[in-house]
């Protein structure tokens, strides 16, 4: 049976289930990701964009799913504490695919008319204005892996903020992959941001190191309407056992301003999709992201950005540490459309393989069509300079004390990026400390615990 | 201190050090001279541990330790120092960071507990103020972007922080200017005492001028062809290196 007749199986057998565990909303669309995973399958290593990441052996074991949406004993304040000083945020989790209800800050804390909460509650709750944007802008056809989200998840995380409200403060999830089979468990998160609106927003994944596997399936939608700001942080901590394949659509309104940051501190497998389109003029995208592995770890990050529209910028620049016989690939797509004048789209990928196992792939793709636009790429695969580590040795600095420096300067400009200071500066520990060879896991999350 | 016997050393195969003996003693300036690619940097490269280069043949004595055996941190921690002909940059490493953690190994090797960061800053502004190095250097990325000049006072403020027992400026006068020049060899005599050396690698007499050399070296083809008083560097800078390669019988 191949990786994705089971999943069809499953879902025909378990259809009732699945939805009456779910929304309507979130069900609406389920019959027709089917279909469409049925006619198209998953991606397989012969599809050019997925030459890296082998989907068909990730999903093929039988993994459990908890459909039935039993509870799972966890009370995540206990089980991730921190050691490290806490960043003040809203904080919300979710435990494998469920929103966990009994720890959320009480609503009097969000600003008036802001919504956060479980994904299907609020799909329930405010059926008109999640269906507007549900499933608009994860494209099911563009990717069996979110024609399978789309099928299968039942709940995750929704967060609205209304026109013109500034939340101030950032808002943190944290998802929490336990279990004591290998398990499956698909995600989903809706953002939408509504004009001149303002929020950052923290996504934290750990996992429980057991020996189970798990397979963590995430499909998150961001809408940012005119004249919005919104900053979106992904940080994995998860551990060896884990498989991560996740896509963000992002879509922006006219003067939108969106920061976009994914850093993979420690991990097993995992895929990161970044589809942008600019939807409205004047509007400016960055889209950056981090990553170090080692052992037999694996990064694979493709980005798509769509200039549909004139005068946008994108800033876009990836950095990964290899390590040990760690796999990395990053592929960047760029769009100019036709028309789409005064574009303005840079894309930077560099790569630090430092030790002589570990291998790297990049591939730049840019497609221009209209002919007034300032365009960039660059993409390089290096390693440590020699020079300088001999430098500092000489200065009394242990070689693996120089290489730790050199590795975190490599990073720090993508650290950089980041809006938020305190996130900063708990990263710029974060790495130091995975570079030391402590993993980087704090026993759990910069911002698990507060108050 | 320092005792060299029969050295030899390739890069890449090829032999460039071909035999140096040289013995160092505290309190001592010791000046090497010699055409371009005679061996100069390679000599200070293969002391301090410099991996591209191969030892093959002799032996190295640093305060009776087998210095060869030493890793390139250890010698600097038994209080080696090399002011490099040409500094690296280090994009993204800011010279506090570097230099706090310089000090600390230096420190740990020695047993002592890490400085705190106010007499960390304390001492950094006290060194600072030897080689007149501007603060707004000190809180850049190493040498990134530096002139010339201002990697070479680098150099020299950094040799202030580790107070070395033995000090091999490689050309530390290149790129100065005049005034420059000045501060820098000032900076040196003022860290020079009865209990350390230094061996200054250069060109030209003027670095001479104020660091006055004990003994002055001609290195040539990997090998020391010549020894003398601070007399030599003068004929040198008169008569360039053709007469010494005549007494070898090349010309
Ligand atoms: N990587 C290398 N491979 C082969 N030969 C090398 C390498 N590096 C240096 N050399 C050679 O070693 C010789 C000695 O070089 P070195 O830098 O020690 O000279 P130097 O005396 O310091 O000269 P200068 O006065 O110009 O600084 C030169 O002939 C140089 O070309
Ligand atoms: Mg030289």
């Amino acid at each position: 049976m191949s990786a994705v007749q089971q999943y069809i199986d499953l879902y025909r057998s378990q259809r009732e289930l699945i939805a009456g565990h779910s929304s309507q909303v979130m069900n609406a669309l389920r019959d027709e990701a089917v279909a469409l995973l049925e006619s198209r399958g998953l991606p397989t290593l012969k599809d050019e964009e997925y030459r890296r990441t082998d989907i068909e052996a990730l999903y093929a074991p039988d993994y459990g799913l908890n459909l039935g949406r039993v509870n799972i004993e966890v009370n995540p304040y206990e089980v991730f504490r921190c050691d490290v000083p806490n960043l003040s945020t809203l904080l919300y989790f979710v435990v494998n695919d469920t929103f966990y209800a009994q720890a959320q800050p009480v609503a009097t804390k969000l600003p008036e008319g802001v919504i956060a909460g479980s994904l299907c509650e609020m799909s329930e709750k405010y059926p008109q204005l999640v269906a507007r944007y549900y499933g608009r802008a994860a494209d099911m056809k563009r990717d069996g892996t979110v024609a399978l989200n789309t099928a299968f998840a039942q709940d995750g995380f929704f967060l609205y903020i209304p026109d013109g409200v500034i939340v101030e403060k950032p808002i943190q999830l944290v998802n929490i992959l336990r279990g004591n089979v290998d398990f499956l468990v698909n995600r989903r998160l809706l953002v939408v941001v509504g004009k001149g609106a303002q929020a950052k927003l923290l996504v934290c994944d750990h996992s429980d190191e057991s020996s189970v596997q798990f397979l963590a399936s995430q499909v998150c939608e961001i809408f940012v309407d005119d004249d919005a700001v919104f900053d979106y942080y992904d940080m994995e901590e998860s551990s060896e056992n884990t498989a991560k394949v996740a896509s963000v659509f992002v879509r922006q309104g006219a003067r939108s301003n969106v920061l976009i940051n994914g850093i993979v501190l420690h991990n097993g497998v995992t895929r990161s999709n970044y589809y942008s389109t600019f939807a409205g003029e004047h509007a400016e995208l960055s889209l950056c992201g981090m990553g170090i592995v080692d052992k037999e770890q694996s990064v694979d990050t493709y980005t798509y950005i769509d200039h549909a529209v004139s005068h946008c910028r994108s800033n876009e620049l990836f950095k990964y540490v290899l390590n040990g016989s760690a796999r990395g690939s990053f592929c960047g797509r760029i769009l100019v459309r036709h028309g789409a004048q005064k574009t303005e789209a840079y894309q930077g990928n560099k790569n630090l393989c430092a030790s002589p196992l570990a291998k790297m792939y990049t591939k730049p793709q840019l497609e221009i069509y209209a002919d007034d636009v300032k365009c960039s790429h660059g993409a390089t695969i290096g390693q440590l300079d020699q020079n300088a580590l001999f430098y500092m040795r000489s200065r009394g600095i242990s070689e693996s004390e120089a290489r730790m420096l050199l590795m975190f300067a490599f990073t720090n400009d993508v650290i950089e990026q980041v809006r938020l200071d305190a996130l900063k500066d708990r990263l710029r520990q974060l790495v130091e400390k995975r570079f030391r060879g402590e993993l980087a896991k704090c026993s759990g999350c910069q911002a698990c615990r507060q108050e | 201190m320092l005792k060299i016997t029969d050295l030899h050393a390739n890069i890449n195969g090829k032999e460039i050090l071909k035999g140096i003996d040289l013995e160092v003693r505290p309190g001592e300036v010791h000046a090497i001279m010699g055409p371009n690619g005679s061996g100069k940097s390679t000599l200070s490269a293969v002391l301090t541990g410099n991996p591209a280069y191969e030892v093959t043949r002799g032996s190295v004595e640093f305060y009776g330790k087998d210095l060869l055996a030493l890793s390139p941190e250890d010698r600097s921690h038994e209080g080696l120092f090399l002011s490099f002909q040409y500094p690296v940059e280090i994009p993204g490493v800011s010279m506090v960071n570097f230099m706090r953690t310089a000090v600390n190994e230096q420190r740990k090797y020695r047993g002592l507990e890490p400085l705190s960061a106010t007499d960390f800053l304390k001492l950094m502004r006290e060194k600072r103020e030897i080689v007149e190095l501007d603060n707004k250097l000190a809180s850049r990325s190493v040498n990134e972007g530096f002139s010339g000049g201002e990697k070479k006072r680098n150099e020299i403020f950094q040799m202030a922080m580790l107070e070395p027992r033995l000090s091999i400026l490689d050309e530390t006068d290149s790129g100065l200017d005049i005034d420059a020049l000045r501060i820098v060899a000032g900076g040196v005599n003022k860290l020079k005492s009865e209990k350390n050396a230094t061996i200054v690698i250069t060109h030209y007499q003027r670095l001479l001028d104020y660091i006055a050399p004990d003994f002055v070296h001609v290195l040539y083809k990997g090998r020391i062809v010549k020894s003398g008083g601070p007399e030599l560097a003068l004929e040198l800078e008169e008569r360039g290196y053709d007469w010494i390669k005549k007494e070898l019988g090349e010309i």
